[in-house]
């Protein structure tokens, strides 16, 4: 293990990937002391200082009704990683479940469970949750519903494949001739060999969901005002392009910082586990 | 049965048992929603008569599998309902709308391959020097922000800043061209306006890029991945050793092998676009079917969201059957492996 991050630290990329997790999940924690307005993350409204350029005291500028610009995106951030969280929270068991059983099962429950995945991943991720967004009242709750509906297929055919290859190594031929149980092998035996690939995956996918939840709420199906939130940010300020070009460019350089982030440390935990291989 | 044809009874086969699990996951989804569509349709002036008339006709009243009967019925005779949007069957609607979109995201899926592939084949060509770990950073910033987050950065750049493309919409509206396929790329091939092709070229560009963007990371990250795997392999070895030219080597023997588990990734993106093109429609106000499909989610409009999804997902579906059998095509192993036993 501290070779690993010893590895890790050596490469400069994955070390930047670090340092710009860190600085989100940190500026999210103490927003309350680092931001200059912590007021303006709710309806508040300041006229006099409406659609400012960035300047000394707003180095962002200003919304259309006069709100710091970066006080917004700081607290954009803390919807952002909340969301992240509870969808992996909740569809990562339930995938990984599904393909534990359906890989190690094999015949006609690997046929039904398998062909009910390839359902979900056949339809479009983001065209799944707008969907179901759209029938349901657009939430944030229902956000991560949504989102949640479509993630854990991935986890399943992820784990679905390793556990179909795992089931033919010694290790776990040896636990079923001693008489281990089906759960057994499938918890105790496959799935401790398959953590590896569930943690690299999740890094990678935490920037993906704060990814596909500021998409559904820049079409208006997630977050609603006043909460911050970088995807209708966007989409407020892009009716104002070219002239008020920060009050999009900022929240969109936010959702590149996170997601690169997390793709960046997500990358070199996967050249890690292929080294180990 | 010759093997190819073999396999592509199977995957046909497979492919209609995903599309009725589809069918019934966007029939359950339509049914949870809380109220009542006869409701929803008619207002909340209608009385309950004509409430309870609409359940009748739209058998409502029935138990849900006998629903989920008329439901495969209708849609299995292309009648996917009238939109309470448009007033207009969903059909009409999806077919005025669809080509704009499929336009976009087949451009963009062009896109993809053109330059994400040999971006791909350069980086691990030159594995570890300066230019791979460029092309590493400037393809994983490429997966990293939504397509709208491009479309805005693009537009403000080469539309505003540096006003070489247009802003906004398919074409200038001093062309007329015919609608013979939906298409204006090839419409006006075939009316043969080659001014108005370029036209619509140039409008079509800049959405495109934006939307491919992300597939363009992805298929350079995978084929950089799968090319040095590769190029480990003994017979590679061999060819340096007979003095086969580089290039040779990299375009010839090394890709191939390569190509074909990005092509199953490639075959993904193209279904993450047709969702994202919703995103990139938005902000070039490209006339397809984002700005129907949200107004429609939007109206709670329930036919035009069954219908929209359900065509998606079957665009989806054909284009995975197409990706498999070029894998096929292009993998002796599998494309004989279809032997029957």
């Amino acid at each position: 293990m501290k070779l690993k991050i010893k590895i890790l630290l050596a490469n400069p990329l994955s070390v930047m990937g670090l340092l710009l997790i860190s600085l989100v999940f940190g500026s999210a924690i103490f927003a309350d002391f680092i931001t200059p307005f912590p007021l303006h993350k709710g309806a508040v409204v300041d006229f006099s200082n409406f659609n400012q350029a960035p300047n000394l005291t707003n180095i962002m500028g200003t919304d259309l009704v006069g709100r710091d610009l970066f006080t917004r995106i700081i607290y954009a951030f803390r919807i952002s990683i909340m969301l992240g969280v509870v969808v992996l929270i909740i569809s990562v068991p339930i995938g990984v479940f599904m393909g534990l059983l359906a890989g190690y099962s094999g015949g006609k429950l690997d046929f039904v469970l398998m062909r009910i995945t390839d359902v979900f991943l056949s339809i479009p991720p983001l065209v799944l949750a707008m969907a179901v967004m759209g029938l349901l009242e657009p939430t944030l709750l229902n956000g991560m519903l949504a989102v949640t509906a479509m993630w854990w297929p991935w986890y399943t055919r992820l784990i679905y494949n390793l556990t179909r290859s795992e089931k033919e190594e010694g290790y776990v031929v040896a636990a079923e001739v001693v008489g281990a149980s089906r759960w057994h092998v499938m918890f105790r035996e496959i799935l401790p060999n398959c953590t590896h690939a569930i943690i690299t995956k999740m890094t990678l996918d935490f920037g993906f969901v704060i990814l596909i939840v500021s998409s559904l709420s820049f079409l208006g199906l997630g977050v609603q005002a006043p909460t911050p939130d970088l995807g209708s940010m966007v989409a407020e300020g892009a009716r104002y392009l070219p002239d008020s070009w920060w009050l999009t460019v900022f929240p969109g350089l936010a959702i590149l910082i996170i997601v690169f982030g997390f793709n960046l440390v997500g990358d070199a935990l996967r050249d890690m586990m292929d080294t180990d291989s | 049965m010759p093997p190819i044809l073999r396999l592509i009874v199977q995957r046909i086969s497979l492919a209609l048992v995903v599309l009725i699990g589809v069918s019934m996951l966007i029939f359950a989804i339509a049914r949870v929603i809380p109220g009542d569509p006869a409701r929803i349709a008619l207002g909340p002036n209608a009385t309950v008569e004509q409430v309870e008339i609409l359940r009748e006709t739209l058998h409502l009243n029935d138990p849900i599998y006998v629903q989920y009967g008329y439901f495969v019925r209708d849609i299995s005779q292309g009648d996917l309902g009238v939109s309470l949007y448009t007033n207009r069957p969903v059909t009409i609607d999806i077919a005025q709308f669809l080509p704009a979109t499929l336009e976009l995201v087949i451009v963009a899926g062009i896109m993809m391959i053109c330059i994400g592939l040999p971006l791909g084949m350069i980086s691990a060509r030159y594995k570890g020097q300066f230019i791979d770990n460029l092309l590493r950073v400037v393809s994983l910033l490429g997966v990293s922000a939504p397509s709208f987050v491009w479309a805005v950065i693009l537009m403000l750049l080469f539309a505003y800043f540096l006003p070489i493309f247009p802003v906004a919409g398919r074409i200038e509206d001093i062309y007329v061209i015919k609608a013979v396929t939906g298409f204006l790329l090839i419409d006006t091939l075939i009316d043969g306006n080659i001014d108005a092709f370029f036209n619509a070229s140039w409008h079509i560009f800049l959405p495109a890029f934006a939307l491919a963007l992300s597939g363009i990371g992805q298929a350079a990250r995978l084929t950089r991945a799968n090319m040095i795997e590769t190029y480990n392999k003994p017979y590679i070895e061999m060819m340096r050793a007979y003095g086969v030219s580089q290039f040779r080597i990299a375009s010839r023997y090394a890709f191939k092998p390569s190509l074909i588990p990005s092509l199953t990734i490639i075959g993904l993106d193209f279904a993450a676009m047709l969702g994202n093109a919703f995103l990139v429609e938005a902000v070039f106000a490209w006339p397809g079917l984002s700005r129907y499909g949200v107004a429609v989610i939007l109206r709670k409009d329930l036919n035009a969201i069954v219908g929209t999804v359900l065509v998606i997902s079957l665009t989806f579906v054909l284009v995975n059957i197409i990706v498999d059998l070029l894998i096929a095509f292009l993998n002796p192993r599998i494309r004989y492996s279809q032997r029957p036993k």
